[in-house]
């Protein structure tokens, strides 16, 4: 019996394992990647980090030495072949391979053996080209120099965080207000506009985005941050406030009531107490709300889209993926780049975070 | 102090008063003013700078962030200085005023405009007419781009895959959720393996397309993959693809494009089933045990059960979550190879084609989509009997 629960035991640990190292691999194969050198990471796979066994030369051979005519079959070290087949390697019975590099006139013969090895070249290179925006000149392994342009994330970065920051703040302000309005005071209408701010909250913002650009053109607004940040607003207000309203509202009542005796006015109240006591809930949808603003595409593609200066880090992203998909060393290390603000919030707040997504922090 | 004193003083204090409140109209009238010319500043500064980028956003967040504190001051200021009967009256709506104000800008009034352009062909209801007008005008269509919606072939492509996102994307999550906070919950390191799994979630779209375009990276036979994917295939004799782009196989290339959701969303799902699962009350398990029950009876029979309603809110969340997908497929392929969604083909209505008739048709029909989700939780909402 507890032999068989040990077993079990095993194979739940064994089964977690396997689905958190599949769940892991694709982002740790980006990390991996954005330290290696542009070369490597075209012509190779990232899990060349990792021991694999290669052919490694132990020792060249000059065929005029050996007087080899390549045109025709050939004998070299207890191998045969023609010189295409040892272009490819010709494998000989004892672990060895001839292998032919270079062309027919001025190449060279090496005989390789199988060892283990790592490929631990790395740079921080590609980070610098992301983010420094010049272009970097690389020289092929056949010698010739390539230039290729950096890109400019700095830009991109800091334009996400103006958008972010004051995006993530206005609402959560806003929405801290109505929540308080809505549990501490009396007013007509009191009702029917909290049962608004429910329906609101599972509705597409899609429906939003032909009409509230017709307004922004209308009034010269699109392509100002203050455009976005109010899109953002009114996109995140609906669960803001009906979040925050579920929190004050179970604020102990005899707290506020003997401010109240006390001769303060409701803003008073509001600023010194109700906010201060409700921080955790601030927080957790303060998280929720940087993180779906760092990360929004369609909201910066259609408010902020036509405003290259502007460009936000998932729209310069998509951008680099967009013209020049193939160049994985600004990929790879873009994406980090993209991605460490998020993950320091993330791992920082982790605790508001869930506390947030068990109290609905579900946005529509 | 005789008589004559006492007057002069009384009216020193008149005047002294009238002062007094001249100055206090003149202040609540020029510190709205002044705050408003500083916000406008601000505002015609960001838009125009050719500041350094470092200064730009130091404006911005200083300006957006107290730009909104400053009119909440100004306008709770104003409203302090009135009458007790007018002061109460007015108060809730300075604290409830803008939040209603934005929601209805933002979204209860796009719907009926969104629902209203839906009637008419690419034009949009034509400027400058009234409603009555405007429905006599060419560019009414009636229900034409609903017809549209569900017989244009690229329109039926998308709603078939929206259909695929939806059975596979929300029921995978779902699945893989609580397979991971029914392990986690076993194991010996279960904190570290929730974070892992969790940790997706903190990843932009585009962040997680670039990732995952990494794991499907195609090169020819022959050439060393770099792609994680194409490497294994090959290993194992198989012919390299560009799985999301694998056109042959269409519609199924879209499963390419669900594992992406599937891997971000899955640990939204474990967190919440794991804080359900620990929710179940050890004796119920126990009896189970005892009664001689294995645990795959105890996990259909006792914890399933249990926690029916989380499964059901999770499952409806991402359900409503991949009705909307946009940005994965926009970025992995853009639409094309037979992978459009509702939201992609949206984007390309609206904003590409310029056809905001068909684009607003599409969104009440995501709109329509999610009404029963919008009537669960009105009903919910009543149940509270507190409000």
């Amino acid at each position: 019996m507890r032999s068989k629960k040990r077993y079990g035991k095993l194979l739940v640990d064994l089964t977690l394992l396997l689905l958190v190292l599949i769940w892991t691999i694709p982002t740790m194969g980006i990390f991996v990647s954005s330290f290696r050198n542009r070369d490597d990471i075209s012509t190779s796979g990232w899990w060349r980090v990792f021991p694999y066994r290669d052919w490694q030369p132990t020792k060249e051979i000059d065929p005029k030495e050996l007087g080899l005519d390549p045109n025709g079959v050939m004998n070299i070290e207890g191998a045969t072949g023609t010189f295409e087949e040892f272009r490819a390697g010709v494998e000989t019975g004892d672990g060895k391979r001839i292998t032919w590099i270079g062309n027919k006139r001025i190449g060279r013969v090496e005989v390789q053996e199988q060892v283990w090895t790592v490929d631990w070249n790395f740079t921080l290179d590609n980070y610098k080209q992301v983010l420094g925006g010049q272009t970097f000149k690389f020289t092929k392994p056949d010698g010739t120099i390539e230039t290729v342009p950096g890109d400019n994330m700095n830009r991109a970065f800091l334009n996400s965080l103006s958008v972010a920051i004051p995006s993530t703040v206005i609402p959560i302000l806003i929405a801290a207000f109505a929540a308080y309005a809505f549990a501490w005071m009396k007013f007509p209408g009191r009702r029917w506009m909290f049962i608004t701010v429910v329906a609101l909250l599972v509705v597409p913002l899609q429906i939003a985005l032909v009409p509230i650009l017709r307004d922004y053109k209308a009034l010269n607004l699109n392509g100002t941050f203050l455009a976005i940040w109010l899109a953002h607003t009114g996109f995140g207000l609906a669960l803001a406030t009906y979040l925050l309203y579920n929190y004050i509202s179970t604020l102990p009542r005899d707290i506020l009531e003997s401010a109240f005796i006390d001769g303060a006015s409701h803003f008073t109240v509001f600023t010194r107490l109700v906010l201060p006591l409700s921080v955790p809930a601030l927080a957790s949808f303060a998280i929720f709300q940087f993180l779906w603003v760092w990360n929004d595409y369609l909201v910066a593609l259609i408010f902020l889209g036509g405003n290259p200066e502007f460009e936000l880090v998932t729209q310069r992203m998509a951008a680099i993926v967009g013209s020049r998909g193939s160049e994985w060393h600004l990929l790879t290390a873009g994406a980090f780049v993209s991605m460490v603000l998020p993950l320091l919030v993330f791992f920082s707040m982790q605790r508001f975070f869930v506390r947030g997504l068990l109290a609905g922090s579900v946005k529509g | 102090m005789n008589q004559q004193d006492i007057k002069k003083v009384q009216d020193q204090s008149v005047i002294g008063g009238i002062i007094a409140l001249i100055g206090r109209v003149l202040l609540a009238i020029l510190i709205p003013l002044i705050s408003f010319y500083v916000l406008y500043l601000g505002f015609i500064f960001l838009r125009d700078s050719k500041a350094s980028r470092e200064i730009i956003t130091l404006v911005a967040i200083v300006w957006g962030v107290g730009g909104v504190a400053l009119l909440f001051w100004v306008f709770n200021n104003l409203v302090e200085k009135l009458p007790d009967f007018w002061r109460s009256r007015l108060l809730p709506f300075v604290f409830v005023g803008p939040a209603m104000a934005i929601l209805a800008w933002y979204l209860a009034i796009p719907t009926l405009r969104t629902l209203w352009i839906s009637l008419f062909n690419r034009d949009g209801p034509p400027d400058g007419l009234n409603m009555i007008q405007q429905l006599m005008s060419s560019s009414f269509v009636g229900l034409g781009n609903y017809a549209a919606v569900f017989t244009e072939p690229l329109m039926q492509e998308a709603l078939r895959n929206n259909v695929m996102w939806i059975i596979f994307g929300s029921t995978l999550s779902v699945v893989f959720g609580l397979l991971i906070a029914v392990l986690a919950d076993r194991s010996s390191f279960e904190k570290i393996a929730k974070a892992l799994i969790f940790l997706p979630m903190a990843i932009s779209f585009v962040g997680a397309s670039i990732i995952w375009n990494f794991i499907y990276e195609y090169r020819p036979a022959g050439q060393p993959q770099i792609g994680l994917l194409n490497a294994i295939v090959t290993g194992l004799g198989g012919t390299p693809q560009a799985w999301p782009q694998w056109v042959a196989i269409a519609p199924w290339n879209n499963l390419f494009l669900i594992v992406i959701v599937i891997w971000l969303q899955a640990g939204f799902s474990m967190v919440l089933f794991s804080a359900a699962l620990k929710g179940i009350p050890e004796e119920l398990m126990e009896a189970g045990r005892i009664d001689g029950a294995s645990e795959i009876q105890i996990f259909f029979r006792i914890m399933i059960p249990y926690i029916r309603g989380t499964v059901i809110s999770v499952w409806t969340t991402i359900v409503i979550f991949t009705l909307k997908i946009f940005d994965v497929v926009w970025v992995m392929t853009g639409g094309q190879f037979g992978t459009h969604v509702i939201a992609t083909q949206f984007y390309r209505q609206s904003f590409t084609n310029r056809n905001s008739g068909f684009g607003s048709a599409i969104a009440i029909v995501l709109l329509i989509a999610v009404i029963p989700v919008m009537i669960y939780n009105l009903r919910q909402f009543r149940e509270q009997e507190a409000f």
